[in-house]
């Protein structure tokens, strides 16, 4: 019999026992659920993680000179934080080194940053805001363009000029129904004259992103973000590729290696950050919850092979008179083996495809009503279709095999 | 009892014996069914229940034959047997021309495809599937296309004037009805022999009547036909009777031989 006619075979009696199927293939449909909603929000998370947040917290191509990383895995050891607040802070006196050893191509912005600093004008509430000190070179590196106003200008820059921008949370706040161009925003009881508002930078798990404000690097606002003086707490670099930007990362280390003095042998005592080292953390968390995304299926669909196999063990018992009529009428072992072993697959890919709906639809439920993104993907589909098939075949083997086994003669005489 | 039999019966029966005895030999070809001293036992507890002891039968292409005998003499193990069902414990079995009771399973699943229609008392029609789908099902297994398999079932259920009912299920069939499908299932690869076991033994006696008709129409389109039955009214139908008793071939006669017989027995 040809695998088409199996399959119509199989479809039929599925249909003409739809509760029974029904039940038949739980097992696998919730197995599949869960494999394909944990993995979609999995995913979600690390596409959202890889092409949203790190890349905007640290831009493509884009390495950060720091005495200490701003991503650290949760499972950062005491002795590995004690070490981190021992080191030296980046001072400005580092930046001209740094910026001596890149390319003329490169772009750098130092940078200074606090995320408590208090923001009010005469009339508003006050509110805390992330607040940056760094030069005009910060928008072109964070690609932030502006909706309203513009950025700093050269002179602002090097005068560090009373100005800000502001990020689209903090116009909302003070300058709700107003236009903000050149209103007053009072920063450590100086006032700033909001000169942009920069375009939203979305948000990620609930936080928003729009909660900053910008302020030229040589502003008053520094003795907020650095109370200690001379210090920076990153050198941003971006280069134009990324083969550019790992020959300057290694011309950077070594300049700050002889700026500090280490000896070789001597552990760095700062980091160059990338959004890939950022990264690296978020890494180790999916592998977790990729591992439980891949476990608690698994169970799912180990008891649904098993509820699967009794359900095949009971049709057969159920048909054997069909199977002794199918053996008189020509049917080969082969034959009957492949009928059963199709209807046990082809419950369960269907069990399969119901889970993957399912799944994707509770990924999109839980992505709607909580702030973890989801993304459904195609691997994990096929995966989960190939694992219906695997399961319904391994399922089948051994009810199938009973059935082609069975005498004619004795399964025609059965009731 | 003790008739004497017809002058040209007497050769037959002397030819069918000649074919019989001719151990290893293949028949030739007119001689669709021969059986060489075929046995067949079973173990039941340690026991061994001997349920044909060395049967020779042999029957021409064309023949109607009747099989008699008492309960547990062994007629359906003899029919299993004939239909490649089952293999005999000990003897030859030749079908048209190929000796059978050596064949690998796939192989006699494929003989029973080809040479053998079945026909049983308990009609073993799929519930759920249609009368037509029943039909076809033979023509599933010998790997014709969907289109070919409908148009061939249909004509194998309009020979047994069931039309009108192609799309029904067994359940909403009459049992004459159901035995007619079945036939028509019997008959739709076009197999060297029909085999009927009490083909008539689950129906009334009108019914009964009908289905013998068919099979004897059958048998008058040149289909060679092999019947077990209880009543002697429908053996007299076939234009030769067997008797079984104790797994062996009491008597075998022709269906005249065997009406006088009867008569006499009265
Ligand atoms: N599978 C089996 N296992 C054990 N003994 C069997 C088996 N099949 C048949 N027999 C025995 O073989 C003998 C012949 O059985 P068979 O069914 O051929 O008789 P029958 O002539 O068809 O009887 P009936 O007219 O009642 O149908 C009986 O004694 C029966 O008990
Ligand atoms: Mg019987």
């Amino acid at each position: 019999m040809p695998l088409f006619e199996a399959v119509l075979l199989a479809l039929q009696t599925i249909r003409t026992q739809k509760l029974k199927s029904f039940f038949t293939m739980l097992g696998v449909c919730i197995g599949v659920t869960f494999l394909i909603a944990v993995v979609s929000i999995v995913e979600g998370m690390s596409q959202y993680m890889e092409n949203d947040l790190v890349g905007k917290l640290i831009a493509v191509n884009t390495f950060e000179v720091r005495s200490r990383p701003n991503f650290t895995p949760g499972n950062t050891s005491e002795e590995t934080w004690r070490e981190y607040q021992r080191r030296p802070r980046i001072m400005e006196q580092d930046i001209a080194p740094i910026v001596a050893a890149l390319p003329a191509e490169a772009l750098w912005a130092p940078m200074s940053s606090d995320g408590n600093i208090a923001a009010t004008t005469l009339t508003g509430r006050p509110k805390a805001v992330q607040a940056y000190n760094t030069t005009r070179t910060y928008f072109e590196i964070k690609k932030m363009g502006v909706t309203s106003g513009r950025v700093f200008s050269p002179q602002e820059d090097a005068t560090g000029s009373l100005v800000v921008v502001i990020g689209k949370d903090v116009k909302d706040h003070f300058f709700e129904n107003v236009d903000p161009i050149g209103r007053e925003l009072r920063l450590g009881n100086l006032p700033y004259t909001v000169i942009g508002v920069a375009e939203s930078q979305g948000s990620a798990f609930g936080q928003s992103f729009d909660k900053f404000i910008v302020a030229p690097f040589s502003s008053p606002l520094r003795r907020l973000t650095n109370r200690q003086r001379g210090v920076v707490d990153a050198v941003m670099v971006k280069s134009p590729t990324e083969a550019i930007m790992n020959a300057s990362m290694a011309d950077v280390g070594e300049v700050m290696r002889s700026v500090r003095k280490l000896r070789p042998g001597q552990k760095d005592n700062f980091v160059l950050e990338t959004s890939s080292s950022a990264l690296s953390f978020f890494a180790k968390i999916k592998q977790y919850m990729l591992l439980a995304g891949v476990v608690l299926p698994a169970i799912g669909l180990i008891v649904g092979a098993i509820v699967i196999m009794n359900i095949m063990l009971v049709a057969v018992a159920e048909r054997t008179r069909e199977i002794g009529v199918r053996k008189s009428l020509g049917a080969r072992r082969r034959d009957i083996m492949a009928q059963f072993l199709v209807e046990s697959t082809t419950l369960s890919i269907f069990g399969a495809g119901i889970g993957v709906a399912l799944g994707a639809a509770l990924a999109k439920i839980i992505a709607a009503v909580s702030p973890l993104p989801a993304s459904v993907a195609l691997w994990s589909v096929i995966v989960a279709v190939l694992v219906g098939a695997g399961v319904g075949i391994i399922a089948g083997v051994y009810p199938a095999s009973r059935a082609s086994r069975l005498d004619p003669v004795v399964a025609l005489r059965s009731e | 009892m003790s008739t004497q039999p017809a002058p040209e019966a007497l050769t037959v029966t002397a030819e069918r014996r000649v074919v019989a005895a001719a151990e290893g030999v293949a028949p030739e070809k007119d001689w669709i069914i021969v059986t060489r001293g075929i046995t067949r036992q079973y173990e039941m507890g340690g026991e061994i229940v001997r349920a044909l002891r060395g049967v020779d039968l042999a029957v021409r292409r064309n023949e109607y034959v009747a099989i008699m005998g008492p309960s547990g003499s062994g007629k359906s193990t003899l029919m299993n047997l004939i239909g490649c069902l089952d293999t005999p414990s000990s003897g030859e079995y030749w079908l048209n021309g190929k000796q059978v009771s050596t064949m690998t399973d796939d192989a006699l699943a494929h003989v029973r495809n080809k040479e053998i229609g079945f026909v049983f008392q308990t009609f073993n029609l799929l519930p759920r599937a249609s009368a037509l789908q029943n039909v076809e099902l033979p023509l599933v297994y010998a790997g014709v296309s969907s289109g070919e398999r409908k148009k061939r079932a249909s004509q194998a259920l309009e020979r047994v004037q069931l039309a009108e009912r192609m799309l029904h299920k067994p359940n909403e069939l009459s049992g004459g009805q159901r035995q007619r499908v079945a036939i028509a299932r019997a008959l739709v690869n076009e197999p060297s022999i029909l085999l009927a076991d009490e083909p008539t033994g689950n129906l009334d006696s009108q019914t009964s009547e009908e289905i013998m008709r068919v099979f004897e129409s059958l048998s008058e389109q040149g289909q060679t036909v092999i019947m077990v039955t209880h009543e002697p009214d429908i053996a007299a139908h076939a234009r030769r009777v067997v008797v079984l008793r104790d797994g062996v071939i009491a008597s075998d006669d022709s269906g005249e031989a065997f009406r006088s017989r009867m008569g006499q027995g009265h």
